[in-house]
């Protein structure tokens, strides 16, 4: 009995209760914990990974029952990549956060950061929706937590807004899961699995589909699909910038839930839930990706132009993701690891650029303290973001394409993603050239005390930048990866045999009970 | 050496240029030299090879799957290209080192240059066309870099901008093209692409992927209607000017037209629209060029005219005129970047470009002199200089061409593009060096140190070597084309040669430099003429654009996201709505499974109570401490539904809930004015109304539409009732889902709990450290206080209760795992017990005989749980397996052991904890820091006896003073 696969969610489950009970008054003990946690937790992410890279289904049952009646986790290519780069994520994010301060502004930082981490980690590895729910509330309020955490009034009003918005979203988790259930009776997913396929044809699917419905929508709030985004922008903006930063993988987790059960529980092919999300997901992803880059366009502050700029990679993500085809999944899979990269290091540069400048709003000031280096990282991240070539966003961009072209609607993706990218370049091109360059009309104020940010804000910054350049240099292997990937979620055999057929306490489905 | 270094040694060296900043600038730009010179050398190698009608290769995979492979190809072509690139780049290294100024950061400008050189050579030695898309747009990159690099400077910005903008778009539009064409071929390299000419012309996409790639094409080479950007792209330094914008970047569209001329050429839609944009941008581009005083402008303006003229040879789609092309291209590298190197010397000694304030250098300056004046005549096509050549060439190929079936208009044209390119060449020479020598210039100029003249005079060498001994220049040329036309034609006859005889192309040619001449005589009322003629000026025209665009943007995109929260709520309320009537529609509606349950009157009145309320509620909402009281009737009743239900534990659970919830509210409304303001007019309030009316229908519709239907099978609970003893050791199946089917839930969900705790405390600290403090001491309590604050009568019933409720709690605890009861229940009623004294005998009072605090019994709880959880895994059993045992300690009975209670006490612990210090932050809010803090437990105590510290004198003695 190896417990490999729940270590990283109980981890820093058990981290932050030590941090809050122990080293509450001890920052640096906590700095130093939360870092070897995270060091822990990369090397956790990649030894899982390595794990399942040959299809193997890893599978935990919580407490020895056996699926659908007790709590299982899975792991599997999809669930191990995820968790592997929330890690690499967190941790230079979490560098990030010590290096510029952020940490010192307010209480309980690395607890909640901790407590977050087990939310998200969780999210990706468990095998039960019920179980999905309770680490959506887990890194909902963990969420909240870090997005006021260091106050201000603005940012208050943000994050009422932001707990508001998701609470409904939570309470609508509940209806999904109350319908689910009412339906079949089940909440692990592969047992939902088998349950829906085995449908008779003819027999009722009002109920069923409504259910299906129910439960997209509460994904597509946490991946912020257009009309369901309202409570990204503001937050994102006003959340502190590490905070934002990690948020990057936040609205992934969205997109993680709709591949994992909108390919495995309610297949686009599947007669009883036809014409719903296969039909209306890709059309409104497209309006995202649209609505993304008018925003850019439409900016008048850093940080609000990155909080767009996520809204249309994200948008992005899910067209590859609405084609709920094997290619489209594939490139889904591998704009999803470019997103989260990318926006996480844009939301930290507009942070480095607060430095010695009053405002983000984009009108000139006098060059911000360390403005070479720090505009250079911007043009990097802007270049990533928009899908500029060399970087990842641009393979992973010809990658949604290229599955696009069996689409019906080829003409609507290629048009739309394209004309957005100029949009957007457009955009960061405005922002870009008045924030970093029109600076240099402005003669710098010898009195200003700003001082450049330190090194290992920068190495937090750089570190993701280095993540993004070898997610471009070896995208042949991770595409390969995520290809593999998309064919375990199209072949979901091995995924429900091992969750289903392996005896726990008082139950064995081969032999019977 | 190998491609892949070609290639790659630009980038490599982009990185020492940065790094020998600091060492000198003589050292930067060695260094800078040093890394072409070797690139180009590498190259070198490659020519016997190149030369023997080989196509060297190098290949490595990249994204196999994608088709995008590091593919690399060297023939004639490629070669010709690369070999432009990095020989001129040498050249304008060499004079970038004595062009920029002191203050300029030279380390920055050559690796921005060196990027690009590393870029534009990966172009032309792409054999996949993904991987050509991905040089193609950092060639776009690297140009806005260098076109802004004088950050300071305005119009380097906007045009920077403006050039990234344009070429983006076309960038964009390429891949879209490139894209349709490698799926019409299969493949993405161009190898297999190129062979692939009737598949690709049959194909309905042929069409969309051609106009796609034009678009890049021409707007990469700065084509009629996509000009514009070129000329403001002049902003940036000379070198870059050169270099970029006349030698290199700019031709990269027309390399991509070479380089796919064998399978798109040919077709009617490529002759008419390849063949009109060139002309068109041949003849305008001249005739702007001709009135333009900036002298960099007009060779911009004549550099699009020129790439006008190869642009319409390739569109021709014959032989000859691609071979003509090719010739232009060479001739026009040497020529162009040579007068784009003399306006630079003009600039950098006589600080000025404006044409109408100069003239008479010839004198002062006879070395620039010569080398700008052969370079010019050599553009006007004059012969024994190489431009002659190609453009007899090039009239001989519009001779023969016939477009929209009128033979006359092409060569018409033609001539006329020749004689204003003619014109300005004759203007260029005559109103900069010719006339009297003058006072006024802005600095006195002389010629410059060989480092500025040198690399100009070298290629105006190749100029007079090429124009006088054309049979030199004509294998190679021929070998290059040879590659343009790959297997689709024949490389033309033709010899290069100087006198053809008198054919047309010589009248046209000789009508074309006297006209020009002729025009240049009449410059000045030209020039009136030409300034008093309106013309669209594509920059506003331009700008216009993208502020619409962004205005646009602004107007869709701001109004729905102004922060208006009931309007957010509510688009997700009608999104959720629309899409579950939408599937529910569609779906197929079986017939019921069971039976309707007869209303009984205690049901009903239940029932009645909520709605009623509930309507209260929503009416009388603004009165918050009445809102609290009937969302306490809600939750009483639903505790009571509980109940009906047989669901005792959750009746427990709500119930004390509903207590702590109260309390805890209603220290918070301690904070807040009584009522809420009106915050939505009537129209607002019917609408919200509306929509929260119809969601209550459809969550009513659904629940009953549920109710009376069995799910697919039966539930999983089956397994839960039939084992809860079995294998969970307790008869309360609630408590075993709790702790034992689900614990991993409830784990999650106490640490939900500690968390909302932290994040209350976290909130307070940063309220009470932030300006909200001050609020708070000053605020003014709309009623006042009571004047006998912790009154001895609750003080004594809750100390004699306290013992009685842990008792309780205890006994709730035990009880839990069989009967309802259980560690949440319970932390919940020892919170009240401890709570209760809080409110008895105030803050102060109870904190000081608080021995735990509050965040360490929460992260106790949590870890309490945790590690009960991974006890399990030294009996090798997963994490949080139970096991439960039997034990007669005598004189006690025999009772049940199970690990379950020690996850519970974790349970039990992290509630009390969050519970105690959402209370204690919430009264840290309330504490001032001039209130004082009785040490005793209640206020009047009639067995203390002394007086002054009795606070009833003080209240007396207040009351008097008020009166």
């Amino acid at each position: 009995m190896t417990h490999w696969l729940i270590v990283p969610v109980v981890l820093p489950a058990l981290m932050a209760p030590f941090i809050v009970l122990a080293a509450r008054y001890h920052l640096s003990i906590q700095r130093v914990m939360s870092v070897a946690t995270m060091l822990a937790l990369v090397a956790l992410g990649a030894g899982l990974m390595w794990q399942t890279s040959d299809g193997t289904v890893l599978l935990y049952q919580l407490g020895d029952w056996a699926a659908p009646f007790g709590i299982v986790l899975v792991g599997d290519r999809l669930s191990t990549m995820m968790v592997l780069l929330t890690a690499i994520l967190a941790l230079f994010v979490l560098i990030y956060a010590i290096g510029s301060g952020w940490d010192t502004r307010g209480r309980h930082f690395h607890a909640l950061y901790q407590f977050q981490l087990m939310g998200i980690l969780g999210a990706f590895l468990t095998g039960d929706l019920f179980n999905l729910f309770v680490f959506f509330e887990v890194l909902l309020i963990a969420s909240y937590g870090l997005m006021i955490h260091a106050g201000g009034n603005e940012r208050l009003k943000a994050g009422v807004q932001y707990v508001l918005f998701n609470l409904l979203g939570s309470t609508l988790f509940l209806f999904a899961l109350g319908s689910i259930y009412a339906e079949t009776g089940t909440l692990n997913m592969a047992d939902l699995a088998i349950r829906v396929q085995g449908l008779e044809p003819g027999a009722e699917t009002a109920g069923l589909r409504v259910a299906a419905v129910l439960l997209i929508l509460v994904f597509a709030i946490k991946a912020a699909l257009v009309p369901l985004h309202f409570w990204l922008p503001s937050s994102y903006a006003e959340a502190p910038a590490p905070v934002a930063a990690l948020f990057a993988i936040m609205t992934k987790v969205g997109a993680y839930a709709i591949i994992r059960v909108y390919t495995m529980v309610f297949p686009a092919e599947i007669e009883a839930t036809a014409g719903l999300h296969g039909t209306w997901l890709l059309p409104l992803a497209l309006v995202s990706v649209a609505v993304g880059a008018l925003g850019i366009l439409a900016a008048k502050k850093l940080d609000r132009l990155v909080t767009f700029a996520v809204i249309s990679s994200m948008g992005t993500v899910l067209v590859a993701v609405g084609m709920f085809s094997q290619v489209g999944i594939a490139a889904a899979l591998y704009y999803m690891l470019h997103s989260t990269l990318a926006a996480a290091i844009l939301f930290l540069v507009v942070d480095l650029t607060r430095h010695g400048r009053d405002t983000l709003q984009l009108i000139t000031r006098a060059p911000v303290a360390g403005a070479a280096l720090t505009a250079g990282l911007f043009f990097f991240g802007a270049i990533a973001m928009t899908g500029l070539p060399p970087l990842s966003g641009f393979l992973g961009k010809i990658m949604v394409l290229q599955a696009g072209f069996a689409q019906p609607a080829a003409v609507w993706i290629f048009s739309v993603i394209l004309i957005s990218s100029l949009v957007s370049v457009v955009g960061f091109g405005r922002a870009g050239s008045t924030v970093y360059w029109k600076a240099n009309i402005v003669e710098p104020d010898p009195e200003s005390e700003a001082t450049a940010p330190s090194v290992m804000a920068y190495a937090g910054v750089g570190g993701l930048a280095a993540v993004l350049i070898l997610l471009t240099v070896f995208a042949g292997q991770v595409h390969s990866y995520t290809q593999a990937t998309s064919a375990q979620l199209f072949a979901p055999n091995t995924y429900l045999s091992v969750v289903l057929e392996t005896p726990g306490k008082l139950s064995d489905p081969k032999g019977g009970e | 050496m190998s491609l892949f270094l070609i290639v790659a040694v630009p980038f490599l060296g982009a990185l020492l240029p940065g790094l020998m900043n600091s060492a000198g600038r003589k050292a930067c730009a060695g260094v800078t030299f040093m890394v072409t010179l070797v690139a180009f050398v590498g190259l070198l190698s490659q020519l016997p090879a190149v030369l023997a009608g080989e196509v060297v290769q190098a290949r490595v995979e990249w994204l196999p799957a994608l088709g995008l492979n590091v593919n690399l190809h060297l023939d004639g072509l490629a070669f010709f290209f690369a070999a432009l690139i990095l020989g001129i780049g040498l050249l304008i290294i060499a004079y970038a080192r004595s062009y920029l100024a002191r203050g300029d950061n030279m380390g920055e400008f050559f690796t921005y240059l060196l990027l690009f050189q590393g870029a534009m050579v990966g172009i032309v030695l792409s054999d996949n066309i993904l991987l050509l898309l991905i040089f193609w747009e950092m060639t776009s990159l690297a140009s806005f870099l260098l076109i802004g690099y004088w950050k300071h400077v305005v119009e380097g910005r906007q045009g920077a901008r403006m050039a990234l903008t344009v070429t983006g778009m076309g960038g964009l539009a390429l891949i879209g093209g490139l894209l349709i064409l490698g799926q019409i071929a299969g493949s993405y390299d161009l190898s297999v692409i190129l062979e692939n000419r009737e598949a690709i012309q049959a194909s309905p996409l042929y069409v969309p992927a051609l106009l796609l790639i034009l678009l890049g094409c021409f707007t990469k080479s700065a084509q009629f209607p996509f000009h514009f950007w070129l000329p403001r792209a002049m902003a940036a330094p000379t070198p870059v000017s050169a270099y970029l914008h006349s030698a290199t970047m700019v031709k990269a569209g027309i390399f991509m037209m070479a380089r796919l001329w064998p399978v798109l050429s040919g077709t009617t839609e490529w002759f008419v629209i390849v063949t009109t944009a060139g002309l068109l941008t041949m003849v305008i581009g001249a005739l702007i060029a001709l009135f333009k005083h900036d002298l960099k402008a007009l060779l911009a303006y004549s550099t699009v005219s020129h790439l006008g003229l190869i642009t319409m040879l390739l569109g021709t789609g014959t032989a000859f005129g691609a071979m003509a092309a090719m010739f232009h291209i060479l001739n026009h590298a040497t020529f162009k970047a040579a007068l784009f190197m003399s306006a630079g010397i003009v600039d950098h000694e006589a600080k000025t470009r404006d044409i109408r304030l100069l003239g008479g250098l010839r004198k002062l300056m006879p070395i620039t002199f010569v080398i700008a004046t052969i370079a010019a005549l050599s553009m006007a096509g004059i012969p024994f200089l190489n431009g002659f050549l190609s453009k007899e060439q090039m009239l001989e190929e519009a001779n023969r061409t016939v477009l929209f079936g009128a033979p006359w208009l092409v060569p018409v044209l033609a001539t006329v593009g020749s004689l204003f390119s003619a014109a300005y060449c004759f203007r260029f020479i005559g109103h900069t060096f010719f006339g009297p020598v003058r006072d006024d210039y802005p600095a006195k100029p002389h010629d410059p140190g060989a480092g500025l003249w040198l690399p100009p005079a070298i290629l105006v060498v190749l100029v007079i070597v090429i124009g006088v001994a054309p049979f030199l220049a004509e294998p190679f040329v021929k070998l290059v084309t040879a590659d343009v036309l790959g297997a689709a034609a024949e490389v033309p006859k033709a010899y290069f040669k100087i006198w053809h005889g008198l054919v047309p192309a010589l009248f046209m040619s000789i009508i074309a430099v006297v006209g020009g001449f002729l025009m240049y005589l009449v410059f000045a009322p030209l020039l009136r003429a030409w300034d008093a003629t309106p013309r669209p000026d594509a920059k506003p025209m331009f700008d216009g654009v993208i502020a619409g665009a962004v205005a646009l943007a602004r107007g869709l995109i701001a109004p729905i996201h102004d922060g208006a929260f009931t309007r957010y709520a509510a688009v997700m309320v009608l999104a959720v709505l629309g899409a579950g009537y939408y599937a529910f529609g569609t779906g197929v509606v079986g017939a019921t499974a069971r039976e309707m349950q007869p209303m009984t009157p205690i049901a009903v009145g239940g029932w009645a109570m909520v709605i009623a309320a509930t309507a209260v509620l929503v009416v009388m909402h603004r009165y918050r401490l009445f809102a609290l009281v009937m969302i306490g009737i809600v939750g009483l009743m639903v505790s009571a539904g509980f109940v009906f239900f047989s669901a005792p534990d959750l009746a427990m659970t709500q119930f004390t809930v509903e207590v702590v919830t109260i309390i805890l509210l209603l220290l918070a409304l301690n904070f807040l004015p009584k009522r809420t303001p009106d915050e939505s007019g009537a129209l607002r309030r019917i609408r919200d109304a509306g929509i929260g009316i119809i969601g209550g229908i459809a969550a009513t519709a659904l629940s009953f539409h549920y109710l009376m239907r069995d799910a697919i099978e039966g539930p999983i609970s089956a397994f839960h009732v039939a084992n809860s003893y079995k294998g969970g050791g307790g008869t309360n199946m609630v408590n075993v889902i709790l702790v034992d089917f689900r614990g991993f839930d409830t784990y999650g969900e106490i640490i939900v709990l500690g968390i909302a705790a932290l994040l209350i405390y976290a909130l307070t600290e940063t309220l009470l450290s932030g300006p909200v403090r001050a609020r708070l001491l000053n605020r003014k309590p709309d009623q006042a206080f009571a004047g006998d604050a912790h009154p001895m009568m609750m003080v004594v019933l809750t100390r004699v209760i306290m013992p009685i409720v842990l008792m309780v709690g205890f006994y709730i605890f035990l009880r839990g795992h069989n009967e309802p009861g259980g560690g949440f229940i319970a932390g919940l009623i020892v919170s009240i017990a401890v709570v209760m004294q809080y409110m008895a005998s105030g803050f102060g009072w109870t904190s000081a005989r608080l021995r735990y605090p509050y965040h360490g019994v929460i992260g106790a709880g949590v870890l309490v749980a945790g590690l009960t959880g991974i006890g399990s895994w030294f009996v090798g059993k997963p994490f949080l397996t139970s096991d439960f045992t039997y034990v007669r300690i005598p004189p006690f009975q025999e009772f049940e052991l199970a690990t379950a209670a020690l996850f519970d006490v974790g349970v039990f612990l992290a509630v009390v904890g969050a519970v105690m210090l959402s209370l204690e932050s919430f009264s840290r809010l309330a504490r001032r820091v001039d209130m004082v803090e009785s040490e005793h437990p209640m206020e009047i105590n009639p067995a203390r006896d002394d007086p002054a510290e009795d606070p009833l004198n003080e209240l007396r003695k207040a009351r008097t003073e008020t009166a």
